[in-house]
């Protein structure tokens, strides 16, 4: 392990050198430039993506999870992404970084403008550092998130120190403040505990202590209390909001169950099998769905204004073939108001009512019919 | 990495074709290059095994004194003479002789599995299942049997028995069963025991447990069943460590007697002639390279077939 | 921790017991004895050596001797070179043979893992091809074959290596390298899974999402983990260049106690046999136990109590 020494030595000699003097590159000095360029932070978006196309070359063929996806995210928003299991949410954010595991995965066509940079021009080196630095990321599964084999200590201060080049110390320190932010009691003690010594619940927060590390300016938070019990859910929620709220950082809460998404968000991206088929502000898409898919997700959910006993209703069927995805509304088959035009032709994202409520529909009888 | 992406994204009912484990684990074993190339020799192995008599105008302890005098008691070269493999120093055919040699590894192979699998299981299944004392036991015993290293055992073994009637039975090859079996079943003791703990827990044992099966066929008809495939993985792996022991022990003199010779014999004696005629100890040393390499790139096949949650896995 | 530790020495004594029970009742169970020779010595010579070593004490005495003397560090007489005691015979022989084990060890660990990680870091590629390559052969030539093998190769053809004795480190290359063949074909395929497995693991995912480097990832995140399923046969292993050994040995003339060991076993040279199977079963158990020790060390989920 002496190999491992060597390593945490150069981390730490190059980390304590000023942030700007870290950057030794062509492409870092390019990139600092343009993190530190704040006067036009106000007029744009913190992230615009537009068209994102992510594609898996399989065995089988070529998977199209995420397919011609755009939506952007304001300083300090909650937008949440929204739809059942592998309708390509996941990849989503996972291309966000570019961490689609490649193979089979790879990004194949789209931008990705975070603050003003396309993600997409910068170099693998200035990618790495935009990670844990700039956008913090909050994975499912707490148990197995964590590396078993780390202290939680050094699981925390650790990007703490790549990235704001802290010293071992002054990174521990901060590590401390973050647990005890995130609610761990003793969090000097805990410090030096392993992931195992801590319940599910405690290990998001751990997580969540690691994914804010750095101050991020986007948190992604891929179904964070899936894996949790109901009653813990709760309380990460209300966590990831309180921190998020009190870091200014903005937050793409990616989840199956359109309630967290009501309460936790501002704006809602409904995705169906690799595309957005409706976003909204999370008030207009719950008083005023516009897709068949999204009332689906709203039946399945419990309600307390409906009598006990009654049967939650779930979609019927199961989602399209990503192999080779229809040049059709991909919802049709399992669409109750499915009508021929829907199954020769895809409809586009289009406006309805509110002046960012779209839709991918070619709409209802109830709701007028579009084409 | 591409397992769990396409366990992630790729959406359920895609290939919903009703296609059964097995025949979904053969598919995958054969689309395995190195695992169909290890199949394939394993089953050249055996049928040269079976037929290998037939296939070579000499028995393996016949001497050819007419070469030997040509030659004037120098080990004849390979394809001369009539003898493709050339002879030893005595005159034996090699090919004759490495094909006998087959036939013995290939009846280790065999033979000590049959021991590990009809000791093993049971021993494993009951100390799995049964817990307290069995297990106990089970564990005490593999206590010893791991503290006592296996070829010093095994020739203790061989030695003590060499002149009764016992280490004479089958050319002297049933002392060698016994022995690499006493060593092996240990093994596959504890990896059924493993096996059983971790599904003894499952919801489908207790639902057996709750209309009543009784012990035995919960173990037998439920349990087994779904330890199958680690077993078959260690079955297989186990076969070249049994035949890597065989011909360790004749290469030390101990087991099979002469006139027959393993692989091992075989190169022990080609090791006295290396300078001069290095055939003699070249030809053994691939036969025993192929048996072993067979049977364990087969066995890692059937590891990735069989568990793909282990593919890439070597 | 040091409450398990001495528990687990404590329970090294009951199976050292039970194998040396083993072992002296399959000595003694067979017919013949030490003083078995092509022409047979006169009745009354052997009865007289029977006399002389007490063998014709029952069996039963002839252990509890043994035992009461080897616990008084005294490992009894050599039966066959009888100018010697077993003590002399260890005494001299064990220097080689922890040298030539310790020295195959190690090669196999710190051959064997970087072989492992570098072909699961770069799969499918060169240098992968190149460590299964290495591990195919480790695998299809047992010991003995390639002992012969490089005696052939570097001894008789280039004459880089004299062909056997135990005189400098030009006469411990070859035997430590035909030792650790196999052992580091093991632990390099052990290894190369294992690092597969973790690369597809979630912590790996977080540590990249935490912007760490590739190096980082793999030394301080994926390494650590990838080594606790290999350090499970890393006992196995030692039990392995135990045996081995002395096959060795004996190949390259290696004045080791495992050369004496094999000749001793053929002579029913009964103090010899027990001396060293006791030595081996002892040495194997230690090794477990650092083993198990070392698995506590790298994995904090293990805690024994």
């Amino acid at each position: 392990m002496t190999v491992t020494d060597d390593d945490r030595r150069t981390d730490a000699a190059v980390t304590e050198l000023p942030d700007h003097v870290q950057v030794a590159t062509e492409e870092g000095r390019r990139l600092a430039q343009q993190l530190s360029d704040a006067d036009t932070r106000h007029a744009r978006k913190l992230l615009e993506v537009r068209n994102l196309t992510t594609h898996f070359f399989t065995k089988e063929g070529v998977v199209h999870a995420v397919d011609d996806v755009s939506f952007e995210i304001d300083y300090g928003e909650t937008l949440g992404l929204v739809g059942e299991s592998g309708c390509g949410k996941s990849v989503t954010a996972l291309s966000l970084t570019r961490l689609v595991p490649n193979p089979p995965g790879r990004i194949v066509r789209g931008e990705i403008i975070f603050d003003g940079i396309d993600l997409m021009k910068l170099s693998e080196e200035e990618m790495r550092l935009l990670r844990g630095k700039k956008i913090g990321f909050i994975f499912q599964d707490p148990m197995t998130s964590l590396n078993p084999t780390l202290t939680i200590g050094y699981q925390i201060a650790e990007s703490a120190r790549i990235h704001m080049g802290l010293s071992r110390k002054v990174a521990d320190d901060r590590a401390v403040e973050l647990l005890s932010k995130v609610g761990i009691p003793r969090s000097r003690e805990r410090m030096r505990d392993y992931p195992h010594q801590f319940s599910g619940g405690m290990r998001q927060r751990v997580m969540i202590a690691i994914a804010l590390a750095c101050d991020p300016m986007l948190l992604l938070a891929d179904e964070p209390t899936t894996a949790l019990d109901v009653t813990i859910q709760a309380q990460i929620l209300d966590l990831i909001r309180s921190l998020s709220e009190e870091f200014g950082t903005a937050v793409i809460l990616i989840t199956h169950d359109l309630g967290i998404a009501a309460g936790m968000c501002n704006r809602v991206n409904v995705m169906y099998a690799g595309r957005i088929v409706e976003t909204a502000l999370v008030d207009d898409i719950f008083e005023r769905p516009r897709m068949p898919y999204t009332w689906g997700l709203m039946d399945s959910l419990p309600r307390l204004d409906e009598e006990r006993g009654a049967r939650l209703r779930t979609i019927e069927g199961m989602p399209p073939d990503l192999l080779s995805p229809p040049d059709a509304c991909r919802f049709a088959p399992r669409c109750d108001y499915v009508r021929d035009v829907c199954r020769e032709d895809e409809p586009e994202l289009t406006r309805r009512d509110e002046e960012r409520h779209l839709a991918r529909c070619w709409g209802t009888e109830a709701e007028g019919w579009i084409k | 990495m591409a397992t769990r992406t396409q366990a992630l994204e790729v959406p359920a009912g895609l290939d919903a074709k009703p296609t059964s484990l097995w025949r979904d684990a053969f598919g995958r074993l054969v689309r395995n290059r190195m695992a169909v190339v290890g199949g394939v020799i394993v089953l050249i192995l055996v049928f040269l095994a079976i037929f290998g008599p037939f296939l070579t105008p000499y028995p393996y302890s016949a001497i050819d004194y007419k070469a030997m005098a040509a030659t004037g008691g120098i080990p004849v070269p390979p394809l001369s003479m009539g003898h493709l493999f050339g002879t030893d120093n005595l005159g034996h055919d090699l090919f004759s002789r490495i094909l006998d040699g087959a036939r013995i590894s290939m009846t280790v192979a065999l033979v000590v599995q049959v021991v590990v699998i009809f000791i093993g299981i049971p021993m494993g299944a009951a100390a799995g299942w049964f817990g307290g004392r069995m297990d106990n036991l089970l564990m005490r015993i593999t206590d010893v049997v791991y503290a006592f290293p296996d070829l010093l055992f095994i020739i203790l073994l061989s030695i003590s028995f060499k002149d009764t009637w016992f280490g004479g039975a089958v050319d002297g090859l049933l002392l060698v069963f016994v022995a690499i079996g006493i060593v092996s079943w240990v093994t596959m003791a504890r990896l059924v025991r493993g096996q059983i703990l971790s599904l003894k827990e499952t919801e489908y044992v207790e639902a057996a447990r709750a209309i009543g099966v009784s012990d035995f066929r919960i173990v037998s008809r439920h349990l087994l069943p779904n330890a199958i495939g680690p077993v078959i993985v260690a079955i297989t792996l186990g076969i070249p460590s049994a035949i890597l022991a065989e011909s360790t022990l004749a290469f030390l003199g101990i087991g099979v007697n002469p006139p027959r010779a393993s692989w091992g014999t075989l190169i022990n004696d080609g090791s006295l002639w290396m300078s001069s005629t290095p055939h003699m100890l070249v030809f053994p040393a691939i036969a025993i390279a192929l048996a072993l390499l067979s049977f364990t790139f087969l066995g890692d096949g059937l590891r990735d077939a069989l568990d793909p949650k282990l593919k890439g896995k070597q | 921790m040091t409450a398990y530790i001495i528990r687990r020495v404590l329970w090294l004594i009951p199976v050292l017991f039970v194998v040396s029970v083993i072992t002296f009742a399959l000595m003694h169970s067979a017919p013949g004895g030490p003083w078995q020779r092509e022409k047979p010595l006169p009745a009354a010579t052997v009865a007289l050596l029977d006399e002389k070593y007490k063998l014709d004490q029952p069996v039963i005495v002839q252990y509890l001797t043994w035992a009461g003397n080897m616990l008084t560090g005294d490992l009894g007489p050599s039966y066959k070179y009888r100018s010697r005691d077993v003590n002399d015979m260890v005494a001299s022989g064990i220097g080689p043979t922890l040298q030539l084990g310790v020295m195959a060890f190690l090669l196999s660990v710190l051959v064997g893992i970087p072989l492992g990680v570098i072909a699961a870091l770069r799969q499918n590629k060169v240098p992968d091809y190149l460590a299964t390559g290495i591990s195919v052969i480790g695998i299809a030539t047992p010991s003995f074959v390639l002992a012969f093998l490089l005696v052939l190769i570097f001894a008789s053809g280039l004459h880089w290596f004299p062909t056997g004795g135990w005189r400098g480190p030009e006469t411990w290359v070859m035997p430590t390298v035909a030792l650790a063949a196999f052992p580091i074909a093991q632990i390099a395929r052990y290894t190369r899974a294992s690092m597969l497995e973790v690369t597809r693991k979630d912590y790996v995912r977080t540590a990249q999402s935490k912007g760490l480097k590739e190096r980082s990832i793999v030394v301080v995140h994926m390494i650590r983990n990838a080594l606790i399923p290999v350090v499970t046969i890393l006992g196995p292993i030692f039990a392995g260049l135990v045996t081995g050994s002395f096959i060795i040995e004996t190949i390259y003339s290696i004045p080791g106690i495992g050369k004496f060991y094999v000749n001793s076993i053929g002579q029913r040279d009964y103090g010899v046999i027990m001396a060293m199977t006791m030595l081996y079963a002892a040495a194997v158990a230690v090794m477990n136990l650092v083993v198990d020790i070392g698995y506590a060390y790298i994995d904090p989920r293990i805690r024994y109590s």
